[in-house]
């Protein structure tokens, strides 16, 4: 691996790519690009093996639990988005096994708690909003729904604010 | 499933996170930098792609590609909307991520990522135990918006909508570039990858790290290509 790391692109042109691989996945799948249904299915998945009869017949997990829940567009999508910046880091000298405690003053069992933490609240608040930053925030805002321009208002207002609170972490 | 369905989710899927990673998006770091106004990328490339999508959309519309009905846009239950919104900016400051995000950011090498994966696993969970009570189905049931699509909620043509995004998007540009200025600037390929901490230097009391600090900031904006 190249210990060159090279530098990433400007923010103006990673956003004109990533508008036209979002319209690419609008042409090709008919929709735009989600992330948390994902783990949504993983869900399912997990609760099929640990407690099969109640996942069934659980009222949200008992749709995706018909059949095999990971056999689905999103998942391979989230599969693909891992591939993806895996090639991405690599090729540019960025992969690096780490817990990312951004300026280090925090130690690693915090910042990992924080994580789950954090993706707890997000992974709750994904199925509320039926969908997170991928599917709502970008993809129903570029159809100019709702649904995303309120999501977005919402997630930077209390992004804001809950970060006042975060300010030791990086 | 079939191969050819398996293989366009596959296929955009690694765009997206090829691009996402491209724009520095696997770090937690550069991410929460937005909520403190001090990165503002998390903004510009977000905006950017939407307007660019936005735009292609609306003319594939004009040329009726894809029928008069367009794509398929799901209807929006405000509360459920507003409360998840906020509990994913939430888990963003807190965690460092969102879910795309926390793909990236364990495509990097970040276990963190891995983590926050975990968590959103556990927080699904939590959402399917209590989906049942009667304070979950308000919030996802209730305060159903009639229009799908803002244009058609304020009776307007979609054009002026995307000219008042791309009007906030070049306000957002902007302010984004003052207040990157003030602060330690844009975290760097190499800040994000090696974790050199810039923003140290900005805590109270620290006068000559601060200028240290700019000075690193000015330094790397000029090596910037």
């Amino acid at each position: 691996m190249s210990c060159q790391v090279r530098p990433l692109w400007p923010p103006f042109i990673a956003g004109i790519v990533l508008g036209l691989v979002l319209l690419l996945t609008f042409i090709l799948v008919g929709n735009g690009m989600g992330s948390s249904g994902a783990f949504a299915r993983v869900a399912t998945e997990v609760g099929l093996q640990v407690a099969p009869e109640a996942t069934r017949e659980n009222a949200y997990l008992g749709g995706m639990a018909q059949g095999n829940p990971l056999a689905a567009w999103i998942v391979l999508a989230a599969v693909g988005t891992f591939i993806g910046a895996i090639l991405a880091s690599i090729s540019s000298g960025r992969f690096k096994v780490k817990v990312d405690r951004g300026s280090g003053r925090i130690g690693v069992g915090t910042r990992l708690a924080l994580a789950l933490g954090g993706g707890l609240l997000a992974g709750f608040g994904s199925r509320l909003a039926a969908g997170c930053t991928s599917g709502v925030g970008l993809s129903n805002t570029a159809m100019l729904g709702v649904a995303g321009f309120v999501f977005l208002i919402a997630f930077f207002v209390v992004g804001l604010l809950v970060s006042l609170f975060m300010r030791r972490v990086w | 499933m079939d191969y050819g369905i398996a293989g366009t989710a596959l296929a955009t899927g690694l765009l997206f996170g090829f691009v996402l990673e491209q724009a520095g998006f696997g770090s937690p770091c550069k991410l929460t930098a937005q909520f403190r106004l001090t990165d503002w990328s998390v903004f510009k490339v977000m905006f950017t792609a939407i307007i660019v999508a936005a735009i292609g959309i609306l003319l594939l519309q004009v040329n009726n590609t894809f029928g008069s009905q367009g794509f398929y846009v799901a209807e929006t239950y405000l509360w459920g909307t507003v409360t998840g919104g906020m509990l994913i900016g939430a888990g963003f400051a807190i965690g460092g991520y969102c879910p795309g995000t926390s793909v990236v950011g364990l495509g990097s090498g970040r276990v963190d990522g891995l983590v926050f994966m975990l968590g959103m696993v556990i927080g699904i969970g939590t959402f399917a135990s209590v989906y049942d009570t009667s304070l979950i189905q308000s919030l996802v049931t209730g305060a159903r918006v009639s229009a799908r699509t803002v244009p058609e909620l304020l009776g307007v043509s979609p054009w002026l909508i995307v000219a008042a995004m791309i009007l906030t998007a070049i306000a957002g540009f902007a302010l984004g570039r003052v207040l990157e200025r003030r602060s330690h600037g844009v975290y760097s390929a190499e800040d994000i990858t090696e974790g050199r901490d810039v923003e140290r230097f900005d805590a109270p009391g620290h006068d000559l790290g601060r200028d240290l600090g700019r000075e690193a900031a000015t330094a790397r904006r000029q090596d910037a290509p």
